[in-house]
């Protein structure tokens, strides 16, 4: 398969994965309970975002000693409890791991 | 009712804060992808058809590793299939527009601009309200696009020891800060984090992010109906 070919057809099955639901669910098929459940999607999956990129090193292996990722996640989401502030929660964060990679 | 151009700009101005990290992103995948060996055209096509960070590096990186065509667009299915659970809890809001206008909102579905509209949709009725996501869409599309182009053309001046790619993980958790001080929601966010972490090696194809989300949404299901047992 040619690299464009292959380039479309990623972006078919990605536009794919966008589309289906929004095309097929239709608005009766929803009530209350459906709703609740549906409110913890964003919940659910950016933590599986978040964590695989503290935790695990660039071969995939979990990395917990000497890992300044994980204090830096921690001051941020305390900074985010704290405050509910988005750009404090980020800037947190950052600044916190380049204290700890660069002046520790 | 507001107008759409004032729709249109709360999407740009809510998604604002969280286009930060898609710079460095950007920036990330066009110096890998000419580094692997695509042509500067070919790195800026991925980011016009695929339009979707996640999708990009998976491709480039199995690409680079030699695997075959096949595992490459199912890996990128895997990845995306969170979009599927977006697109469920944004159709309700979507379902009375045409057509072309489903598909307009559907390429412009992506994590930041999908977090922001929901909460936007949640609390305002109008009939254009959708606008508000096509603005933070729009925002990240021009984003992404030209952080690809200065990607391209700055290649390794860039040093990987600054670790910008820490800004992906941070941007997710600033999108999660309402939830915190919610105890369903921690119970949630930890099932489905420990489980993609746990995971992340032995669940094929990439597809650690939707097993640990449908994981998380189970046990949202069993506490939340729990709690109505107890009122």
């Amino acid at each position: 398969m040619t690299e464009w070919a292959l380039i479309i057809y990623c972006g078919l099955i990605t536009f794919l994965t966008r589309f289906s639901m929004v095309a097929l669910l239709k608005k009766e098929m929803f009530n209350d309970r459906v709703r609740e459940v549906l409110s913890y999607v964003p919940t659910a999956i950016f933590p599986a975002i978040i964590f695989p990129a503290i935790f695990l090193d660039n071969s995939g292996s979990i990395l917990i000693e000497d890992n300044p990722k994980i204090l830096a996640a921690i001051i941020a989401t305390g900074i985010g409890i704290f405050t509910r502030n988005i750009i404090a929660t980020i800037f947190s964060g950052l600044a916190s791991y380049w204290f700890l990679i660069f002046v520790v | 009712m507001k107008t759409n151009l004032q729709v249109f700009c709360k999407g740009i101005v809510d998604v604002s804060p969280f286009m930060i990290p898609v710079v460095p992103f950007g920036l990330i995948f066009g110096i890998l992808a000419i580094d692997i060996g695509f042509s500067p055209l070919a790195t800026m096509g991925m980011s016009l058809i695929i339009f979707g960070g996640a999708s990009q590096i998976v491709l480039i990186q199995l690409f680079s590793g030699g695997a075959s065509s096949l595992i490459i667009i199912s890996s990128v299915g895997a990845v995306n299939s969170r979009h599927l659970l977006y697109g469920a809890v944004i159709s309700e809001h979507v379902s009375d527009l045409k057509l072309i206008w489903k598909i307009i909102i559907s390429y412009f579905l992506i994590d930041q601009a999908f977090a922001l509209s929901n909460q936007y949709f949640k609390k305002n009725q109008d009939k254009n309200k959708y606008f508000h996501l096509i603005g933070g869409g729009v925002t990240c599309w021009v984003i992404w696009q030209s952080s690809t182009v200065l990607g391209i053309i700055l290649g390794e001046s860039i040093p990987e020891k600054l670790g910008l790619s820490f800004a992906v993980p941070l941007t997710f958790l600033a999108l999660l800060v309402n939830d915190f001080r919610k105890i369903i929601n921690v119970i949630v966010m930890i099932t489905s984090g420990l489980i993609a972490t746990l995971g992340y090696d032995y669940i094929p194809y990439k597809a650690y992010v939707i097993v640990a989300a449908l994981a998380g949404l189970c046990v949202a299901l069993i506490l939340t109906k729990n709690k109505k047992n107890y009122d």
